[in-house]
């Protein structure tokens, strides 16, 4: 078998790469449906119903898909200059420890000012997560894998010594949880009655921001030349070292307003499982959408229809809810090999 | 019988024909050069030969047996032995091993050293290939190492021996002892392909040149009815002019290095205490055998590094931080070495590798933020067309572009905003002759305009052809430069292989204009002592 780079890429290759991958995952997930002995066509009719068959399935599967925008963006946009930010879930847990810390009656402004102000501090805060790391990798090459991710369990303890002992709600029962965000900082509800709240415009609003970035300004020429080829960009005159920076402190920020959202637009108080991994899934949304920062909206409402309609369907029929996982780890690794396909051409010889 | 035969061989690439219909014979005691630009299918019928591609029709004859296709195997065991052109071998392996390792089966337990030494002892006074059998490869000079891929070829009992590009590392002595090595091969009845885009090289060597363009074989004469311009032409399919360089008078220096040592990461100087001046309407050569600090001295004037002792002055002002930004914008154009790797960012449209040197400046963007895509693509466009660069338009993706094309554009980025200071980093490597002499075309037209520019390159023709002056790099130190009408090739050579200056029979000093030049530079920066140059 050889593999030859293709030299022209169709753009309808590149598009169809996701679609592709998406079907293949869904016909391994099908082998493991068969396994556990229920029927493919139900179960999978079953997930779609439980993630978009009623306005409250729907309602849920924006309401997670919101936090895995952010997360997203956050992967996306560090890739792309091929700094592997894999600590977005201890950055949320940053962001959502500032919006806890300035929103719980610290600070008190009227709700137009107060919910971008805990929006900035979130940001700041998960930006501030990555500082270390960055400088590390600029100024002593230190690999960002390891110390992205390492920080993840060392900001999750810290949150963990917080509510279990200075930030615990006295009036909490004893549960391990922050007091609640003052009504200020709480996120208007989008549709009534249900669980979305404002957080899924900003994260809209937090797609266009940075595909504009990319698109359209020095910064986003900058991030990509440094992705593409650093010795190419240093030597026309790019600082690497800044743009390394910069785009983790935007990284960082992100992954930080997906912690602020959680707390001040879902929970409304800050525990210890306000994300369910939202950080390291993040990184799946942003390979799905091949690190296109308006694609990460559509990948981040498949993958949380997937989780959403997962936990309707294990309900129903007898299949464990990591089905979800399986699928989302299985559509990773699908995209990553179509994307190599729409490169590369397999010739048997 | 001929040794060795191709029949009608074919090779496609997609649509691309590599190799068109080629009918090639060699026989023994011949020496057949292959000459063509780059593209022009050489490699890839050596590829065909040495069975790493295979031929889609056609076949290979070796003494009138064919030729297995598609195995190397088989085509070591039919006696043909490849050296290439960055050498196969071991560094932390001997000689002997490296001459060695994979002629022997991997499950064998016990090494016949002793009777491999004998052979390699024997083989050493045939040819007169002297080695150290003992020496470890990383301790060898560079013509050894070729010395020893040429043993590690005839240990395997090669008959043909295919050398692809041998001198492009080689100073023009070691050239010329490779030279004399060939000769006392074939009088022993060895066929060689001698692959190389040196004119002189194939006339001095070859006893037959076959010529490729295109894929196809568009001549083969003997080297004797042949002279340099009609195989150029012949290689380029029209005539070849050869720049010519009008001498003028030099103006006021615009780069001035003085004592100038880099120290790399283990403080062990890549340029030691050099020293060099460059004025407008000049052209400063930079010789050398590779890796004997040109990259260093590229970094430095490419604003990648800065002095760690000595001073480095540009237009007047001293230079004291790395920052290639700085460089450019004090104007310096800069033609990187390796295009691909810090020339161009492939993945990226022509458009925006042609205003990467200036990206928050306007027009190219508002507020140093906002990039002005329309300028930008209108500046494209102006350029693309005032380079003739051949592309798909400016949006294209500039990995798509050729290397000839690929250059123009660089050279488009570095010469239109009229730099003062040019620096060209072996400017028309892997280039074919009709953008090599677009590219030259263009290094003596900012001359005229009145740019100094430091051309450093390993061939010497290049230097001759377009230098006023040619200085010699030689482990970090540079010599004082020297007319490029005086020296001699043979004079620079030795320089190349380490001799001091001093030691050499050269040129009489400067020439009347220089030292003119020197004296008004003295006049206008008082106390500035006279330099050598």
């Amino acid at each position: 078998m050889q593999i030859e780079l293709r030299e022209h890429i169709a753009p309808w290759r590149i598009a169809l790469a996701p679609v592709a991958a998406v079907a293949v995952s869904l016909l391994l997930g099908s082998i493991l449906i068969l396994w556990v002995g229920a029927s493919v066509s139900e179960a999978y009719l079953l997930l779609v119903k439980g993630a978009l068959g009623s306005s409250f399935a729907l309602t849920e599967t924006f309401t997670r898909s919101i936090p895995l925008i952010f997360t997203g963006l956050a992967a996306a946009i560090a890739f792309r200059a091929r700094f592997y930010n894999i600590g977005g879930e201890g950055q949320l847990y940053c962001g959502a420890l500032a919006a806890t810390f300035f929103g719980t009656g610290l600070v008190t402004l009227p709700p137009l000012l107060m919910i971008p102000f805990l929006m900035l501090v979130g940001a700041l805060a998960g930006g501030a997560a990555l500082a270390v790391p960055v400088l590390l990798k600029t100024h002593l090459k230190v690999d960002e894998v390891v110390t992205t991710l390492l920080l993840n369990f060392v900001i999750l303890l810290f949150v963990g010594y917080l509510l279990e002992g200075p930030w615990k709600d006295p009036m909490s029962m004893g549960w391990p949880q922050s007091e609640s965000i003052i009504d200020e900082g709480v996120f208007p509800k989008l549709v009534d009655k249900s669980r979305l709240h404002f957080g899924l415009l900003f994260a809209v609003i937090g797609s266009v921001l940075c595909w504009a970035m990319m698109r359209f300004t020095v910064w986003g020429y900058e991030i990509r030349a440094v992705g593409h080829n650093p010795s190419a960009a240093r030597f026309s005159g790019i600082n690497v070292n800044a743009t390394v920076i910069r785009t983790a402190l935007i990284s960082g920020g992100f992954a930080g307003l997906a912690g602020v959202s959680e707390v001040a637009g879902l929970k409304g108080y800050l525990t210890l499982d306000i994300s369910p991994g939202f950080g390291y899934t993040g990184i799946a949304v942003a390979m799905l959408a091949q690190l296109h920062p308006m694609a990460v909206i559509l990948s981040a409402l498949f993958i949380s229809m997937i989780y959403v309609g997962a936990d309707s369907m294990s309900r129903a029929v007898n299949i464990p809810t990591y089905i979800a996982d399986v699928l989302v780890g299985l559509s990773v690794l699908s995209i990553l090999v179509s994307v190599m396909l729409t490169r590369y051409r397999l010739r048997w010889r | 019988m001929a040794l060795l035969a191709f029949h009608h061989i074919t090779k496609r690439f997609g649509s691309l024909i590599a190799n068109n219909d080629i009918t090639l014979s060699l026989e023994s005691g011949e020496v057949l050069a292959l000459l063509g630009e780059n593209g022009a299918g050489k490699t890839t019928l050596m590829n065909i030969l040495y069975g790493h591609y295979l031929a889609d029709e056609g076949y290979i004859e070796v003494d009138g047996t064919p030729l297995p296709p598609g195995s190397t195997d088989a085509a070591i065991k039919a006696g043909i032995g490849m050296v290439h052109q960055h050498f196969t071998l071991a560094e932390n392996l001997t000689v002997l091993e490296n001459i060695m390792l994979g002629t022997e089966s991997l499950w064998s337990l016990s090494q016949k050293q002793t009777a491999a030494r004998k052979k390699l002892a024997q083989m050493s006074l045939d040819y007169g290939l002297a080695v150290a059998p003992d020496a470890p490869v990383s301790a060898l000079s560079v013509g050894e190492r070729q010395r020893v891929e040429i043993l590690k070829a005839l240990y395997r009992d090669a008959r043909v021996l295919i050398l692809d590009e041998p001198t492009a590392v080689l100073t023009p002595q070691e050239a010329e002892s490779l030279f004399s090595t060939l000769e006392s091969l074939t009088k022993r009845g060895f066929a060689i392909i001698f692959i190389s885009h040196k004119l002189h090289e194939i006339l001095r060597i070859s006893d037959r040149v076959a010529v490729l363009r295109r894929g196809q074989i568009v001549g083969s004469v003997a080297t004797a009815d042949a002279d340099r311009s009609s195989l150029a032409e012949m290689m380029v399919g029209r005539k070849v002019e050869r720049p010519s360089l009008d001498p003028m008078a030099t103006g006021k220096a615009v780069v001035r290095l003085e004592g100038v040592t880099l120290q790399n990461r283990n403080e062990v100087p890549t340029l030691d205490q050099i020293s060099l001046t460059v004025h407008q309407h000049q052209i400063i050569g930079i010789a050398g055998v590779a890796g004997n600090g040109q990259s260093a001295l590229a970094d430095l004037l490419s604003g990648l590094s800065s002095p760690t002792k000595g001073t480095f002055e540009l237009l007047g002002q001293a230079v004291t931080r790395a920052s290639p930004a700085d460089i450019v914008h004090r104007g310096v154009g800069r033609i990187p070495e390796d295009r691909h790797h810090s020339g161009v960012v492939g993945d990226m449209t022509l458009w925006e590798n042609l205003v990467s040197e200036d990206l928050r400046v306007p027009p190219v963007s508002r507020g140093g933020f906002l990039i002005d895509q329309k300028a930008c693509i209108k500046r494209a466009e102006r350029l693309i067309e005032q380079f003739d660069i051949r592309c798909e338009g400016p949006e294209a993706e500039t990995k798509l572009l050729s290397g000839g094309n690929m250059q123009k554009l660089i050279l488009a980025r570095a010469l239109s905003p009229n730099p003062g200071f040019i620096l060209a980093n072996q400017p028309v490597r892997g280039l074919d002759e009709g953008a090599i002499a677009y590219v030259h075309g263009q290094l003596l037209a900012a001359r005229e305009r009145g740019a100094g520019i430091l051309l450093i390159s390993e061939d010497l023709d290049e230097l001759f052809s377009l230098c006023d002056r040619i200085a010699v790099i030689y482990h970090g130190k540079l010599t004082r430069s020297f007319d490029a009408k005086s020296v001699t090739a043979g004079q620079l050579g030795l320089m190349m292989a380490g001799q001091d200056p001093g030691d050499i029979e050269l040129p009489s000093e400067q020439t009347i204009e220089q030292a003119k030049a020197s004296i008004s530079d003295t006049l206008q920066d008082q106390g500035t002592k006279i330099h050598a140059d």
